[in-house]
């Protein structure tokens, strides 16, 4: 599937009141500023790894809101760790997507091991994570997006994309516009 | 084992009093009465990280989602966590305060903790981390209110580094 469709497909949930979403840096966070940037959006681009991390830490600053994570294979490689501290905090507001098109693309498409036979829906399970699964259509993937929404609690959703993307990585939306507009808007957020 | 409980016990006191309440942290040695106090706090939420590199990240999600956090760590572990401190915290003006407990100096019996000792403050120096090192009882308060001042007002991260003669007892 694309990476493009799978965030268009899930869009209004990500729009959703009391919803914030962290991308990791890439494809991923330009594709979805293609699709639609809203100011509960925030974009991490750079510090691969720590979308997950930062995920956690909003979900447990605010239990209140729903985290979701749009992550790469090639960072979550990085910080494979972060799986074991994720599930053992187990923040029920917090689903973790990864976008897994087997390479490090914005940099040349370099083959990541999950090309290779690494599994990392298997990892995630291994390292505690309460429900992990990977998904490999777009029907599928919009399946197993609702079922995370519905069963409250910490799921890490691996889908299989296409290793291509946007044609260009640099947006028109500054990193630090972002930055502070994101986190004005989650003062706004109620609990 | 003699890390100082007392001055672990400032220091947490100065934290909380900062509002901080979120606390990441990777253990060692000197950090043992920290982490324990951060613990046993029902107020306080305490993350054990794998790496501490995590621990930048998730300070960084607090700092954006309106809660104040601190990263307690040994200087080993501070350059673990080099990447996400420059391309995290201070690409995107995060306000991170870093309790780095000075390993590898005068003092150190460990020869495994005698490079990074060497480096840490070179290295803070090189990235422009503004450091204080913390070496008495009587400045715990202060220094750890200076150094959430400097985090707010400079939106960067700024290291308190913990000396031998606050957190270890024995001569």
């Amino acid at each position: 599937m694309l990476r493009r469709d799978a965030l268009a497909a899930v869009f209004p949930d990500l729009e959703r009141e009391g919803t914030v979403v962290v991308t990791i840096m890439g494809a991923v966070a330009a594709e979805l500023q293609d699709v639609g940037h809203r100011p509960n959006f925030f974009y991490l681009q750079h510090a691969m790894g720590l979308a997950s991390s930062l995920g956690l830490g909003i979900a447990l600053s605010r239990p209140e809101l729903r985290v979701i994570v749009f992550d790469g294979d090639g960072s979550l490689l990085m910080n494979l760790g972060g799986l074991t501290t994720l599930a053992r905090y187990r923040p029920k507001n917090l689903i973790h997507v990864v976008f897994d098109n087997e390479s490090l693309l914005s940099v040349g498409g370099f083959p990541t091991a999950t090309g290779t036979g690494s599994d990392l829906a298997r990892i995630a399970l291994a390292a505690g994570v309460p429900s992990a699964n990977t998904v490999r259509s777009l029907d599928e993937f919009k399946r197993a997006f609702a079922d995370a929404l519905a069963a409250g609690d910490l799921t890490t959703l691996v889908a299989k994309v296409e290793a291509v993307g946007p044609k260009a990585f640099v947006t028109d939306l500054s990193l630090l516009e972002n930055r502070y507009q994101f986190q004005r808007h989650l003062t706004t957020l109620k609990p | 084992m003699p890390v100082s409980a007392a001055a672990s016990q400032l220091i947490y006191d100065s934290l909380r009093a900062s509002g901080v309440r979120i606390i990441s942290a990777l253990p060692e040695t000197w950090l043992v009465h920290l982490i324990r106090l951060a613990d046993d706090d029902p107020e306080m939420t305490l993350v054990r990280l794998a790496k501490e590199e995590e621990g930048v990240g998730i300070s960084m999600g607090a700092h954006l989602a309106g809660v104040k956090s601190a990263m307690l760590m040994q200087n080993h572990g501070f350059l673990a966590a080099v990447n996400g401190v420059v391309s995290g915290a201070q690409l995107y003006r995060i306000p991170l305060l870093m309790l780095i407990s000075a390993r590898g100096s005068f003092g150190e019996r460990d020869p495994w903790q005698t490079e990074g000792g060497l480096v840490t403050e070179h290295v803070l120096d090189s990235l422009r981390i503004p450091r204080i090192c913390l070496d008495s009882a009587s400045e715990v308060a202060r220094t750890i209110n200076h150094a959430q001042t400097l985090a707010y007002s400079s939106s960067r991260p700024v290291a308190i580094l913990l000396g031998r003669r606050l957190m270890w007892e024995e001569q």
